[in-house]
């Protein structure tokens, strides 16, 4: 039997230990009439040799980013991901161990956790980070929860139509227990209009959740959007790309009390949609409303630098029914890989790869829109995603690029960008550093003919 | 041989204009960057990042990861958590390029190999369970809980019911009512029950037609099977409530016996603890729910449906099930995880699972027999897959306390038992070996608690002693918090 250890004899001695006559007699506890009469009906053992090849075959089967040339956004992206990431994140020592409880046996993890906290602070220039979160989409419904903690406003959430259509779904799932309204405002132009925002915030408006790049790609007017909410009294909650800060204003200097992002795209592989990294910051002040793990730096009876598990009694597992989360177990390797990630890019690598990513996206936006019945659905600014329109539907488009063996999209339906116009015309288009003129160039002539 | 070096942080190691990452020149005609972005969306400078070269970098990382107990490394009885060895075959298998490359956006065509896999592992969960209907979307057991309360609730709502109370015994896991109060329930956790059971008398003066839904760990958090769990289950469904298992303690009873069978309605798993996730310093999770057919329209979306057509392959889709409470994540889950778990079952098979329970169930038992004359176990002689051991008469007679036994555990190189939890034993180790540790190993430990506890009791108070650190001043953290790394 696969992983088991201990041989018949030993087990005998082990039963004669405990005084038991057959390991049957320990499951004597379950009550005979809840017991399993037949074997489980699930497919039979393979060997190592058997499965790898069955896994092989599965895998094959799956139009994965290295045998097809990737366009594909909405939310997860395709970014180079160095060797030395994978390099730590493979060291068993991190990735069989557990929540780090006791510091003393878990320094390692704890002081790579301490680090991930304070990459994100100077990433997203805020003050406090926690340890991580699921993934983008619950990260924003944990920050509106904070947000009506923070304002005691708990019947009003307004979020932007340009946010990702999974995190606003998933804010709505969150909210429907709670009596507590979750307004959408409609993003027509692909940004939000100013005036509309002014009009939609109350004075009972617990946060304002923008995001940018936004779900179409475009880049809202973050600072005036921060302002907004606050002179209504509302945290502003800003959702960004953490690539695009290597250009862009970092989230905290454009006014945002929390921000929160998803993390994928820090060294993280796209394995079909998880394991990702719920990103989320914040001002100092609101540290003790914080969801989710925080590490602390202190020091030991020796008066040696130690890293804690700190500020406890806001977790599920002192606080019970009164925590700021439910979140036990969070995203602690993908944390780690986002560390090494953001070490290994530095400040100018980090800008170098935004600017590769923003040019190449310009490149093909211009030559997309050459195509005929093609237009850019918006004019606003946007970073290394956009929407182009097609006439006569996405969906031909869409299915002569992939059949040439290039993957663009999403396509859009009408709730994943409210008030955008005839959204059954349009689709995503991302541009991620990896991409390469001469595949830019081949799409367009592949969608040219 | 220890590097110490680690303890200095990356912003402490910088050095301007250092650099470890290159990108390749941009081979596309470059425009002004003021031409393509308003000036005040762009920062002036980019975030003030560490500059390190690479070299550095994986010195630093692989140094930290040194100051780590593992499972790879160390017996690691971690009660509740299921730290069992985690095959390296699994980590091979979810990082082929097919699997690990493909993006959530690909359209079910281009996905049939992963979405048959998904498939598949909805099925086997829906099997161990008895419970056949399955999403695979919590990214942990948490989540599982407040995913699955949300279920009930929409269910309830659908028969025009008003429920509003989540009731859960007070040796539950933290998680059951943080998750109930998420969900907008009344928490109402029940009295009794110190000897680890649910109090039959207490639960019927509780239960009522606000009753929603009854949240239990089985086996419960000292390791014993529920003996009277139909009973209560009967009870609960009497007033019309469900019944929530919480599958923390699944390695005791896969292929033994069912929550379907014995009264759940809906359970979640933890992954990475039963089927290996692995653990990942605290997640990676992925917490999967099993519920009753009557539940599974109101389960998250989308999930994996298959299509079989006379004399054609099985297509595989996505699809919303009718009245679904909607998403509870982006995208489809944590499918790495659900990947590893998926090459676990499958390397087991039907008679590998159960095996895995009984041996997680004869380790445990062999280490309460041997441990039980060492530390008082107040449950008795038997257990599930794992027990909790009390240093209560320890404390008392010699001062020495669970945390220090813990502590001391670390010098012999064993990593600590949970301790302090369940709150219902006094100065509580929990206990859980897994399967996967030889009797040696289960000897040297026992060994190990024998020296410990006939040792001095100052000694115990300042260990461990061979750590990189000892005792950290929690109360400071707390009081003065840092948390990143400043400027000095």
């Amino acid at each position: 039997m696969a992983y088991l250890v201990n041989t018949p004899s030993e087990r005998q001695q082990m039963l004669d230990a405990i005084g038991a006559a057959s390991v049957a007699e320990l499951f004597d506890q379950i009550p005979v009439p809840l017991r399993m009469e037949r074997p489980l009906d699930i497919p039979p053992a393979l060997t190592e040799l058997e499965l790898e090849a069955h896994l092989r075959d599965l895998a094959s089967r799956n139009g994965a980013v290295g045998t097809r040339v990737c366009f594909l956004g909405g939310g997860a992206y395709d970014h180079f991901i160095p060797a030395a990431v994978d390099a730590v994140a493979s060291r068993s020592e991190f990735y069989t161990a557990y929540t780090p409880y006791q510091a003393e046996a878990s320094q390692g993890s704890l002081q790579a956790f301490f680090e991930y906290q304070s990459l994100i602070c100077q990433l997203m220039g805020l003050e406090v980070a926690n340890a991580s979160l699921y993934e983008g989409g619950t990260a924003v419904s944990e920050a509106v929860f904070m947000a009506m903690r923070v304002t005691d406003r708990h019947r009003r959430v307004v979020v932007l139509g340009s946010v990702h259509p999974h995190a606003r779904q998933v804010c709505q799932t969150y909210l429907r227990q709670i009596d507590c309204e979750l307004v959408t405002i409609p993003t027509p132009d692909g940004i939000a209009n100013l005036a509309e925002v002014a009009r939609v915030l109350d004075d009972q408006t617990a946060c304002l959740v923008v995001q940018s790049p936004n779900y179409l790609g475009c880049l809202e007017q973050t600072r005036e959007l921060c302002a907004a909410a606050h002179k209504m009294g509302a945290l502003a909650i800003v959702s960004c790309h953490p690539l695009s800060l290597g250009l862009l204003t970092r989230p905290g200097d454009a006014g945002a009390d929390i921000a929160v992002a998803e993390g994928q795209s820090l060294g993280i592989p796209l394995q079909y949609g998880g394991p990702y990294l719920g990103v989320l910051a914040c001002r100092e002040e609101f540290v003790r409303k914080m969801p989710g793990r925080l590490i602390g730096e202190t020091i030991d009876r020796l008066g040696r630098r130690t890293f804690v598990l700190n500020l406890q009694a806001r977790e599920q597992h002192i606080r019970r029914e009164k925590a700021t989360s439910n979140i036990c177990t969070n995203q602690g390797l993908m944390a780690l890989r986002a560390t090494v990630f953001l070490t290994l890019l530095g400040p100018e690598g980090l800008r170098e790869t935004a600017n590769l990513c923003l040019q190449k996206a310009h490149y093909a936006a211009r030559r997309l829109a050459t195509l005929p019945g093609v237009e850019l659905a918006t004019q606003a600014p946007f970073f290394h995603e956009f929407v182009l329109r097609c006439r006569g539907g996405a969906g031909p488009l869409l299915s002569r690029a992939r059949e040439a063996g290039f993957d663009l999209g999403p396509a859009l339906a009408p709730q994943d960008a409210p008030g955008l116009a005839a959204p059954q015309d349009c689709l995503l288009v991302a541009v991620t550093e990896q991409r390469t003129k001469a595949q830019i160039d081949r799409l367009v002539d592949v969608l040219a003919r | 041989m220890r590097n110490m070096q680690a303890t200095q942080l990356l912003s402490e190691l910088s050095s301007p204009g250092r650099r470890a990452a290159r990108l390749p020149p941009c081979d596309v005609p470059e425009v002004p960057l003021e031409q393509l972005l308003p000036a005040e969306l762009v920062s002036s400078a980019p975030p003030p990042l560490p500059e390190l070269s690479e070299p550095d970098i994986i010195r630093h990382f692989i140094n930290l990861s040194t100051k780590n107990m593992s499972v790879d490394t160390h017996f690691y009885p971690l009660g509740s958590c299921t730290m069992k060895y985690n095959p390296k075959r699994n980590e091979r298998l979810a990082s082929l390029p097919g699997l690990v490359d493909l993006h959530p956006h690909q359209v079910p065509e281009l996905s049939q190999g992963m979405l048959e896999l998904l498939y598949s592992m909805q099925q086997m969960l829906g099997e161990i369970a008895g419970l056949p209907a399955v999403s695979l979307q919590p990214a942990a057991g948490a989540q599982g809980e407040f995913t699955a309360l949300l279920t009930a609730s929409a269910y309830f709502r659908s028969r025009g019911e008003t429920r509003t109370r989540v009731l859960f015994p007070a040796s539950a896991h933290g998680t059951n009512p943080a998750s109930a109060a998420l969900a907008g329930f009344e928490c109402v956790q029940l009295k009794g029950g110190s000897d680890g059971f649910v109090d039959l008398a207490e639960l019927k003066t509780q239960l009522d037609s606000r009753t929603a839904v009854f949240m239990v760990t089985n086996p419960n958090t000292l390791g014993m099977f529920e003996k009277d769990i139909a009973e209560v289950a009967r009870l609960v469904h009497e007033v019309g409530g469900l019944v929530y298992i919480d599958g923390a303690n699944m390695n005791a009873i896969c292929g033994i016996t069912r929550p379907g069978d014995f009264g759940g309605d809906m359970m979640h798993y933890n992954v990475h603890k039963t089927f290996t996730g692995p653990h990942g310093a605290g997640g990676p999770g992925s917490g999967p729910i099993a519920v009753r057919d009557f539940l599974g329209p109101f389960l998250p979306g989308p999930m994996i449906e298959r299509h079989q057509t006379a004399n054609e392959p099985p297509v595989y889709r996505l699809v919303n099930p009718p009245h679904s409470i909607g998403r509870v994540r982006s995208f489809f889950g944590n499918v790495g995880i659900l990947v590893r778990g998926y090459c676990y079952l499958r390397t087991l098979g039907p008679a590998g699972v159960r095996a895995m329970s009984e041996n997680a169930v004869l380790n445990a038992n062999y280490l309460l027999a041997c441990l039980k004359d060492v530390l008082p176990v107040p449950q008795g002689n038997r257990c599930m897959h794992e027990f909790v051991a009390s240093a209560k008469e320890l404390k008392e007679s010699r001062g020495i306390s669970a945390m220090d036994v813990a502590k001391r555990l670390l010098d012999h190189g064993f990593h600590a038992p949970t301790v302090y939890f369940p709150l219902v034993v006094a100065e509580a180790l929990m206990i859980e070996p897994t399967e996967t540790e030889s009797k040696e190993t289960l000897d040297a430990f026992v060994e190990a608690l024998r020296t410990i506890v006939r040792d001095d009791p100052t000694h115990l108070h300042q260990a461990p002693h061979s750590t990189p650190v000892s005792r950290p001043d929690d109360v400071r953290a707390a009081r003065q918090p840092i948390l990143r790394w400043n400027p000095s």
